[in-house]
């Protein structure tokens, strides 16, 4: 009935242009380095979000896989449909199953579903890309939301610093599950991003992949410093970079070649610009506690 | 056109969609430096920077939204960010 | 295995457990729930027997249930899942959705009422609340009809015409807890009837294709009529479905509408589910007393059979609806479509509304009874029959 014509992919990549990201948006670059990484053989299931809106206005898609969205909350159960189908079919080897969306869509509207997904052992990639809110519906707080970051639901005002809580630990709680492979990774450090999500692949079995992916927009930083602002992430110590494989934690990235104070990631996006003036010298401290302790446990520096 | 079942769409159609209108800077590659790392090329959101030769690499202004990502990133500074005049 | 059709006293549950099985479903998933756990008990039995060969998807939530279904379906999978009442509503954003990916999915939405106050017995008011997602919905009236309406159900899904997910209603407890005989097709026949799945498009890197997009105003529209067209495409497939069955099983229990004594009849019950069989004895009694009455059965509820339920009851002088649900602060459902039906049109009988039988409440044949005395009367918009006034502090 519809026969799509089979074009070759624009520059061999298999995330094409003329999405509607904003310029400089992390989230598309991570989105494509990942299948890129992946290889043409994967079905991949995406929650709502910036990444499904950007990629798949009717009658465009961006997508060279076979892809589907259906709902916010639901992707980790879509997929496990799609997994059981393939198996069903015969079809296993067909493809690698991937189900992918924001930190909001996994981490908390979807997280039953997530978590129900993991604990059934379904052969899937699960993919978070973490821009630390909702940024589709206009910067509101999710569950992984950095202390002390100003969204639109956690304003920083005259009785406020922003976000009051610490980011969820989603990969660990992941890990605790079972899930025989789980990984941090930074779309700005893309060596790193893409050994994970080849790694990953490998691996029979649920794993999960959490990626750092800088918003211009939503983080008020400049378009063209996305790469940087997610490397700062890692050499402060605010965001570690690590692989847990059935529980244990088998590899970090270190820092190199020493932690940068947290004021040089803050300092650039706006979402942390009212920690700079008068008043917010504790918060700073706070945050640099954060960024301390995160080298500690996860050994990121040893000095 | 036509409406199709379920509102699917064909693969990598979003190429009709010229974003290169978006930009304001652009991104100029001057060959001098370029020690062809590809790191531009690897960066780049649109994924439309090409390799037409060895250290000679350019973008598809027809989808460069002008980030400035690849000049920001490239380590021998071999790329610089014009103002676009249109 | 199943050489020979045999007729045997199953449970409703087991019953369309079976007819879910002789339809090889490669996927089914679904989140148990009272009363509809018989039935994903049996098909997880059959399952571990190795009767069935299907993946079975143990969710941890009715929402995940249907959006596992939703992406079985996606990738090229026959389907399946069940549930009812709070879980129904739970699934209500998948179904809608589900609809409009035109993803064949069936369902069985065991029928129970909704909390609060909390049951766990018997009303229809859980599977309305899909009214407009563009699910075909059908409602069986006994167990054997129950059993032939899941195969029935893929066939219509599956039709290229359609392309739409099913959903069965089946009262709770009623039908899917009572033993009943029933005869089993064989698998022979029904694969006959019903031949493998064959999606017009599926996820496969073989033939890449982007589902779920996001639309703008210039083509929502169109999306959505191409919807509402292939539920009028159901009407014609429902009645075709229905005589196929026929010509293969000798079974027929009405294709959009079911009409039971119609023809001559002054006064005509209309229904829907099990309460069509209580109809059907009281007016056999009432036909004996010499009083001409019928009963309409309304089998599909969606697509809506407008000029076939017209045509059936526009000779009778009194029309008495009678179901188990009711949209507060307006009347019954079923009611308010059946005026609807017969909005500018000639002949109107006069019609009565009554809320019955909710959250399990037995329909007894006094019931009735007072209903038709209430109808011939006065017409009544919408009036609970059955209440307890001694119950109600009036206020
Ligand atoms: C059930 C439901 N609730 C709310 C929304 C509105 N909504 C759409 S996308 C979104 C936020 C997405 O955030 P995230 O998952 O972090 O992805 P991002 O846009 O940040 O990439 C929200 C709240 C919805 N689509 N569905
Ligand atoms: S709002 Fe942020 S995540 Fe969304 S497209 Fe823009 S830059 Fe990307
Ligand atoms: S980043 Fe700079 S040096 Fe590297 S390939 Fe691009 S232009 Fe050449
Ligand atoms: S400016 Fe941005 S979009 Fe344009 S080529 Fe460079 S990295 Fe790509
Ligand atoms: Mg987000």
């Amino acid at each position: 009935m519809y026969q799509i014509g089979v074009s070759q992919p624009y520059n061999n990549n298999l995330f094409a242009p003329g999405h509607t990201a904003c310029a400089g948006c992390g989230q598309s670059l991570a989105a494509r380095l990942v299948l890129n990484a992946l290889g043409p053989n994967v079905i991949v299931a995406n929650a709502t979000g910036c990444l499904e809106v950007f990629s798949s206005n009717f009658p465009q898609s961006s997508w060279e896989v076979p892809w589907i969205h259906s709902l916010f909350e639901n992707t980790p159960a879509v997929a496990s449909g799609i997994e059981a189908a393939l198996k069903a079919l015969g079809r296993e080897d067909e493809a690698i199953v991937v189900a992918q969306g924001g930190d909001g869509g996994f981490a908390d509207i979807g997280f039953g579903a997530l978590s129900g997904a993991i604990e059934r052992g379904h052969n899937i990639l699960f993919i978070v890309y973490d821009n630390e809110a909702y940024m589709n519906t206009g910067v509101q707080r999710s569950g992984l939301t950095p202390f002390d970051a100003s969204t639109t639901t956690s304003p920083a005002g005259g009785c406020s610093f922003g976000n009051p809580t610490d980011k969820k630990p989603v990969a660990q709680i992941v890990a605790a599950h079972g899930a025989p492979y789980v990984a941090v990774t930074s779309v700005g450090y893309y060596r790193d991003l893409e050994r994970k999500v080849q790694k990953a692949a490998g691996i029979k079995g649920p794993k999960f992949l959490q990626i750092h992916v800088p918003c211009p927009l939503g983080w008020g930083h400049d378009t063209s410093l996305t790469i940087k602002i997610a490397r700062l992430a890692v050499q402060t110590g605010l965001y570690p970079l690590f692989e847990m494989e059935n529980g244990e934690i088998t590899s970090v990235v270190k820092i190199t070649p020493k932690p940068r104070p947290v004021e040089d990631y803050l300092k650039p996006q706006a979402r942390f610009r009212h920690l700079f003036k008068p008043g917010a010298e504790e918060e700073l401290k706070k945050i640099q506690a954060i960024a301390d302790e995160n080298i500690r446990r996860y050994k990121l520096y040893e000095g | 056109m036509k409406i199709t079942l379920g509102g699917v769409a064909a693969p990598g159609s979003s190429r009709l969609n010229k974003t290169g209108g978006w930009r304001v800077f652009y991104p100029e590659f001057l060959h001098i430096r370029c020690t062809d790392c590809g790191l531009c090329q690897k960066l780049c959101p649109e994924g439309c920077i090409f390799k037409a030769d060895k250290k000679n690499f350019y973008a598809d202004l027809e989808y460069c939204k002008g980030c400035g990502i690849c000049a920001e990133e490239c380590p021998v500074h071999d790329i610089e960010m014009r103002p676009e005049v249109r | 295995m199943d050489q020979v059709r045999k007729t045997v006293v199953l449970e409703g549950s087991r019953g369309v457990a079976e007819a879910v099985r002789l339809c090889r479903p490669n996927v089914i998933a679904a989140y148990p729930i009272t009363p509809q756990t018989h039935i994903v008990e049996n098909l997880s039995q059959m399952v571990a027997d190795g009767l069935l060969k299907a993946e079975n998807i143990r969710v941890e939530s009715e929402h995940s249930a249907a959006s596992a279904v939703l992406g079985a379906s996606a990738a090229g999978a026959r389907a399946y899942t069940a549930t009812t009442s709070q879980g129904f509503l739970l699934m209500l954003e998948v179904l809608y959705n589900m609809a409009g990916l035109r993803l064949p999915v069936v369902l069985t939405a065991v029928n129970r009422g909704i909390s609060a106050p909390l049951t766990i017995h018997n009303d229809i008011q859980d599977s309305l609340a899909a009214r407009d997602t563009g699910f075909v919905q059908l409602y069986a009236e006994d167990n054997q009809e129950a059993l032939d309406m899941h195969i029935q159900a893929f066939k219509i899904a599956e039709d290229h015409r359609v392309l739409l997910p099913v959903l069965i209603g089946m009262d709770g407890f009623i039908l899917t807890h009572s033993f009943e005989p029933v005869s089993l097709p064989t698998q022979e026949e029904v694969d006959e009837f019903l031949p493998p799945y064959k999606p017009v498009f599926y996820l496969t890197p073989k033939a890449p294709l982007t589902m779920g997009t996001k639309t703008d105003p210039e083509f929502y529209t169109e999306a959505r009529y191409m919807l509402h067209k292939a539920q009028q495409n159901a009407r014609q497939v429902i009645v075709e479905v229905a005589q196929e069955f026929k010509e293969k099983f000798g079974r027929f229990s009405g294709d959009l509408i079911d009409t039971y004594l119609t023809e001559d009849a002054e006064i005509i019950f209309v229904s829907m589910g099990s309460l069509v069989s209580n109809l059907r004895a009281i007016a056999q009694e009432l036909r004996q007393e010499g009083k001409k009455v019928g009963v309409l059965k309304i089998r599909a509820f969606r697509p809506f059979p407008f000029e076939e339920i017209v045509r059936a009851i526009s000779g009778a002088k009194i029309v008495i609806v009678m179901e188990k649900d009711i949209s507060l602060g307006a009347t019954g459902v079923l009611a308010q479509e059946i005026r609807a039906a017969f909005y500018g049109k000639a002949n109107v009988p006069r019609l009565s509304g009554f809320v019955v039988g909710l959250g399990g409440r037995d329909v007894t044949r006094e019931t009735v009874l007072k209903g038709l005395r209430l109808a011939q009367e006065s017409d009544h918009l919408c009036t609970f029959l059955d209440l307890n006034p001694e119950l109600l502090e009036e206020v």
